[in-house]
């Protein structure tokens, strides 16, 4: 490993369940039963990386509601965070919960879960310097690779860093308004085999209301609501699963198959969620009520456009006066200028 | 030939397309899944990311912003028409496989619900050359037809206990090897020292769908020889072209 003024590192002081380095995905090898594994909110991954002038899918550090505590090792480190809207605090002051600071040697960040949310996270200019498996960081722990060993972090890792060259920022808030999805409706198209359900389910399905259930994780989403009935039984020749695909299975409750899904499966799927919204759905916690709404591809093609469209015109931020300002005050500033990140590669 | 034939197009969102062939396993379906498969592989459409190949259909991956689902089912249309059956160009494995039973654990029961001895079993499991249908589920995970009809045992009703990884099991009418610890529906006969899946290794997939599968009994001493060299990174199947 190199060892140059550009590197520095990244401790864990503490991590809850669940943190683990994300890219874009592990991609190009479902044929052989590996799942891309990947961010479950895309978008507020995309926005972190961004916000430090990294490629969208650079990878970052996923932070579940276990939350997490870091602090930089020969820094600074240029860090940002973004996601739901989580409870963050720098050397005990209180941040607004999207923000873009230099994190320097010996300062502690604290990222815990807050309002609401279930995924954030946090990006640092430069690159991981981890190995990589099959072409990509991304951990998918079920299966043991990628990451750090194929594990969640723990308190004690270090992460070496190589920083890049502008790597540097005032403390300042993201304004990514776009992160702020209520989760009311969720979009599907429906299909590859809503055939096995009469009209009657179908209404069912798309009428909920539908309950975001205890058991959520990287792997499955499980739902409570209106029990689904088969018209055609639950079991199907098995076939290929994409992201946001909902399952049926034999007992009639939908479960959507998220990043660290199987690649494969054989119970019939009702609908799939169109990409700009699984990571409204992943962000939702247990008890969260929503409905589906049945929208044609081009309809899902056009929120596709416009949510890349968002990205493309770079990330906004404000800068933050360094003088001891309430959380609540912070979140209320008119967040209008400054903007960095706005190269939308990778 | 020309294969005339007519799938049907259904869609797992926006940004896959499933081509489908027909709703049972069989060879004749999965080689058309195969032959769309290589077809595509060979001159991949603009804005196309992943092809995957299961029983009976072909799911596509493809940035919508690339390629809208249209163009891409014109060209699929257009594949299909010159499309002549899959040859099964697919190489030949030889898995070593353990029966003892230290490691087959299910193998006792699984005869015993077939009405075979223990070693009618194995002698029928390792006569038989499977097809590798598809890989999935796990990383590196085979599922296998042309399972004796002797050897067709129903699943379980309920998923026994995580085996361990290079489980070689039956269920369902068909054979799987898999390359992780896991609960599983299915009855495990043997063990493979083979690892299927190999992150670090330069293949670190060994098979994949089309290719050919047999089993060649070893013992316990013999499997753990193998395991070891299989551990540090050797391939100790077997292979050759078909």
């Amino acid at each position: 490993m190199r060892a140059d003024a550009s590197e520095a590192s990244l401790r864990i002081l503490s991590a809850g369940p669940g943190a683990t380095l994300q890219d874009a995905g592990r991609h190009g090898y479902l044929r052989f039963g590996v799942t891309a594994a990947g961010p479950m909110d895309q978008l507020a991954h995309a926005t972190a990386n961004l916000a430090v002038g990294n490629p969208a899918g650079a990878t970052a550090i996923e932070v579940s509601v276990g939350g997490l505590e870091v602090t930089a090792e020969s820094g600074p480190l240029c860090v940002a965070v973004a996601g739901g809207e989580f409870s963050l605090s720098l050397d005990g002051r209180s941040l607004p919960p999207a923000v873009v600071l230099n994190l320097e040697a010996g300062a502690v960040l604290k990222i815990r879960a807050g309002g609401r949310g279930s995924w954030c996270y946090l990006a640092v200019a430069g690159r991981f310097i981890v190995p990589k498996v099959l072409g990509s960081h991304a951990t998918h722990t079920r299966t043991g690779f990628g990451g750090v060993n194929g594990r969640a972090l723990a308190a004690g890792d270090r992460l070496a860093i190589e920083r890049s060259a502008s790597s540097t920022s005032s403390l300042s808030a993201i304004a990514a308004p776009w992160l702020d999805r209520p989760l009311d409706t969720i979009r599907v198209v429906l299909g590859p085999q809503h055939d096995y359900f009469a009209n009657d389910q179908i209404a069912a399905f798309l009428a909920g209301p539908w309950t975001v259930s205890a058991k959520v994780d990287r792997m499955a989403y499980y739902l409570d609501g209106p029990r689904l009935t088969h018209a055609r039984g639950y079991n199907i020749v098995s076939d290929g699963i994409a992201m946001g695909a909902i399952q049926v299975p034999g007992d009639g409750r939908p479960i959507v198959l998220m990043a660290d899904r199987q690649s494969t499966g054989g119970y019939p799927k009702i609908a799939n969620i169109i990409g700009p919204d699984l990571g409204r759905l992943a962000q939702a916690r247990p008890g969260a009520v929503f409905r589906f709404a049945a929208v044609t591809i081009g309809q899902a093609v056009e929120a596709r456009r416009s949510e890349a469209a968002l990205l493309a015109r770079g990330i906004v931020v404000e800068p933050l006066t360094r003088t001891e300002l309430s959380s609540e005050f912070l979140l209320g500033l008119n967040l209008i200028d400054g903007v960095v990140g706005a190269e939308a590669s990778g | 030939m020309t294969l005339q034939i007519d799938p049907r197009f259904l869609d797992a969102g926006e940004a896959a397309l499933v081509v489908e062939f027909g709703d049972t396993v069989d060879p004749v379906i999965n080689d058309r899944v195969l032959a769309l498969d290589a077809a595509l592989r060979a001159d991949p459409p603009t804005g196309t990311r992943e092809f995957v190949p299961t029983y009976r259909s072909l799911m596509i991956h493809y940035d919508p912003l690339g390629i809208d689902r249209e163009t891409l089912v014109a060209i699929v249309r257009r594949m299909m028409t010159g499309l002549t059956e899959w040859r099964g160009e697919g190489t030949i494995w030889t898995l070593p496989c353990c029966y003892d039973p230290a490691l087959a654990e299910d193998l006792d029961e699984a005869a015993r619900i077939l009405g075979l001895t223990r070693d009618d079993a194995v002698a029928l499991h390792t006569k038989a050359t499977y097809r590798v249908y598809m890989c999935g589920f796990t990383p590196g995970q085979i599922y296998l037809g042309g399972v004796p009809e002797q050897l067709k045992i129903s699943r379980r009703a309920t998923p026994r206990p995580p085996h361990p990884a290079g489980a070689v099991s039956i269920g369902g009418g068909l054979g799987t090897v898999v390359p992780f610890v896991m609960p599983t529906g299915w009855y495990v006969i043997g063990q493979t020292p083979e690892r299927l899946f190999a992150a670090e290794r330069q293949d670190a997939f060994l098979i994949q769908a089309g290719d050919l599968v047999r089993f060649e009994p070893i013992d316990l001493a013999t499997f753990r020889d193998l395991a070891q060299r299989a551990g540090s990174g050797e391939i100790v199947a077997r292979k050759r072209a078909a």
